[in-house]
């Protein structure tokens, strides 16, 4: 809680700054202004990409423990409506739904559902188990993004039929290392 | 934030049989994802609570296995199709093996 207050007051402080920054600047014409703030975007975006970064899990992690729960099993897609934002403004805390389409009776029912993240320095983010006493299989719960990236997320229906489905999340500050 | 997590619980005290009814529960805790360094560079070990479960009546309902990405506080949200009364004991287990327990009635009628 505390680390996102104190990652937004920083946001805002750094909103106002006029980015093309320095007293001197005040001086020159508002055109120039207006082309040296591009220039500093344009700095700022590349030293972004080149900036090093911590060691993050990547598809092939999110492959392995998928692997890991049912081997090289085949994935349908369709029945899960996997809801996050398009956009997280703050990566500390991005709502998640999941929502799997089944009847929730004893003989036809949602067993588990895992949810992966791509991007994040652990691929896993949580995994449900359902009962048919569930009523509907859903649930919400908020996690913490890393950076943009994919999530992923496997449905296993108690006939064993598995299900994947994929969203992405464009992050705007990672919630990561606070 | 070294307080005792206190569970949140937020469901309707009745119910129609055969309804389903939306549980939200939200515990503090910081949820210390182990990635993280202190000011001196060592990162702080990881505490976080690793599974929430609910049961009614004693036999369980739902559960989930949280990791480290579960943002600090965590909120969770599910469903419960009411059939009778009876009590929901919800569970949430530390990584320091300490459990956070509370239970909430549910009259179906």
């Amino acid at each position: 809680m505390l680390n996102a207050k104190t990652s937004r007051a920083t946001i805002g402080k750094g909103m106002q700054r006029n980015p093309a920054g320095g007293d001197r600047m005040i001086l020159k014409s508002v055109e120039k202004t207006r082309r040296e703030t591009l220039a500093y975007a344009a700095i700022a975006g590349l030293a972004a990409l080149l900036a090093p970064r911590m060691s993050m899990a990547d598809e092939s992690a999110v492959a392995a423990e998928i692997n890991k729960l049912y081997g090289d099993k085949k994935f349908e897609s369709g029945k899960i409506k996997l809801d996050v934002p398009e956009i997280a403004e703050n990566g500390l805390v991005v709502p998640v739904t999941v929502d799997v389409e089944s009847p929730m009776t004893e003989s036809d029912y949602v067993k588990s559902v895992h949810v992966f993240a791509d991007g994040n320095p652990l691929p896993g983010i949580v995994s449900y188990k359902f009962t048919p006493a569930c009523g509907k299989a859903s649930a919400s719960t908020r996690m913490r993004l890393a950076q943009t990236q994919n999530i992923v997320c496997i449905a296993e229906m108690s006939n064993g039929k598995l299900h994947m489905a994929k969203a992405g999340v464009k992050v705007t500050i990672g919630g990561c290392g606070g | 934030m070294a307080t005792t997590p206190t569970p949140r619980v937020r469901l309707p005290a009745q119910a129609k049989p055969g309804d389903t009814i939306e549980i939200k529960t939200l515990i503090s805790h910081e949820m210390e994802s182990g990635q993280r360094k202190d000011a001196g560079g060592k990162i702080i070990p990881r505490k976080i609570i690793n599974k929430f479960i609910a049961a009614f009546n004693g036999k369980l309902v739902f559960e989930a296995d949280w990791n480290p990405a579960i943002s600090a506080n965590p909120y969770q949200s599910f469903f419960y199709k009411a059939v009778e009364s009876g009590e929901f004991t919800f569970t949430w287990k530390d990584d320091d093996g300490s459990d956070y327990v509370a239970k909430n009635k549910l009259t179906v009628a």
